[in-house]
């Protein structure tokens, strides 16, 4: 069932399909849409997008990990991860429970 | 930031745009996200992350405000794991 990859380049396809802007810009605007989330979540740290989901920074605290290899005990500094969180709507979709938009 | 920031920041650097396009646009490529996931396929935006859906097997679970066991069916559910580059780049700003 998963076989193919989405990429940047489908997705400046499809909106090269859908709005009638050349190859070239169609691209750009696809990277300057995720350059835009990527500087948004480094700022104030989320980005919500209705009927998709939300995007958020959580701080994570200093814990003791293990090197799987060797057992030994190793400090995980506290650090910054990005979490999505998929809407209803989306889980929904994904298990064929309703018709797109 | 939400959808409407978005459109309203792609229209101003692109003032040559009309907002209804813009608009199409951005609805576009999280469509075409959705879409691809509906489909079972990965999504896979360098520099930004990778979109993937993933099997949960049928388990017994509780309902938590009566304690009843209820069957909750196997399911398919999206997953976003943060790209190399923009894992980096949350970090070397937190310092």
């Amino acid at each position: 069932m998963a076989g193919l990859t989405v990429t940047r380049a489908h997705l400046a396809e499809a909106v090269y399909q859908e709005v009638g802007l050349s190859r070239t810009e169609s691209a750009q605007l696809v990277d300057f849409i995720l350059e835009e989330m990527a500087n948004s979540l480094l700022g104030d740290g989320m980005v919500k997008i209705s009927s998709f989901g939300t995007f958020m920074v959580r701080e994570k605290g200093e814990r003791v990990g293990r090197n799987p290899k060797t057992g030994e005990e190793v400090p995980i500094l506290p650090r910054r991860v990005l979490v999505f969180r998929a809407s209803q709507m989306l889980k929904d979709r994904i298990n064929g429970e309703a018709s797109p938009p | 930031m939400t959808k409407s920031d978005l459109v309203k920041r792609l229209a101003a650097a692109n003032p040559h745009l009309y907002l209804r396009d813009v608009e199409k646009i951005v609805a576009t490529v999280f469509e075409e996200i959705s879409l691809a996931l509906t489909r079972g396929d990965r999504v896979e935006l360098r520099g930004f992350g990778a979109f993937s859906v993933r099997a949960r097997d049928a388990r017994q679970g509780r309902n938590p405000r009566t304690g009843d066991e209820v069957e909750v069916p196997d399911k398919q559910v999206p997953h976003f794991k943060t790209g190399k580059e923009l894992r980096d780049r949350l970090n070397q700003e937190a310092d």
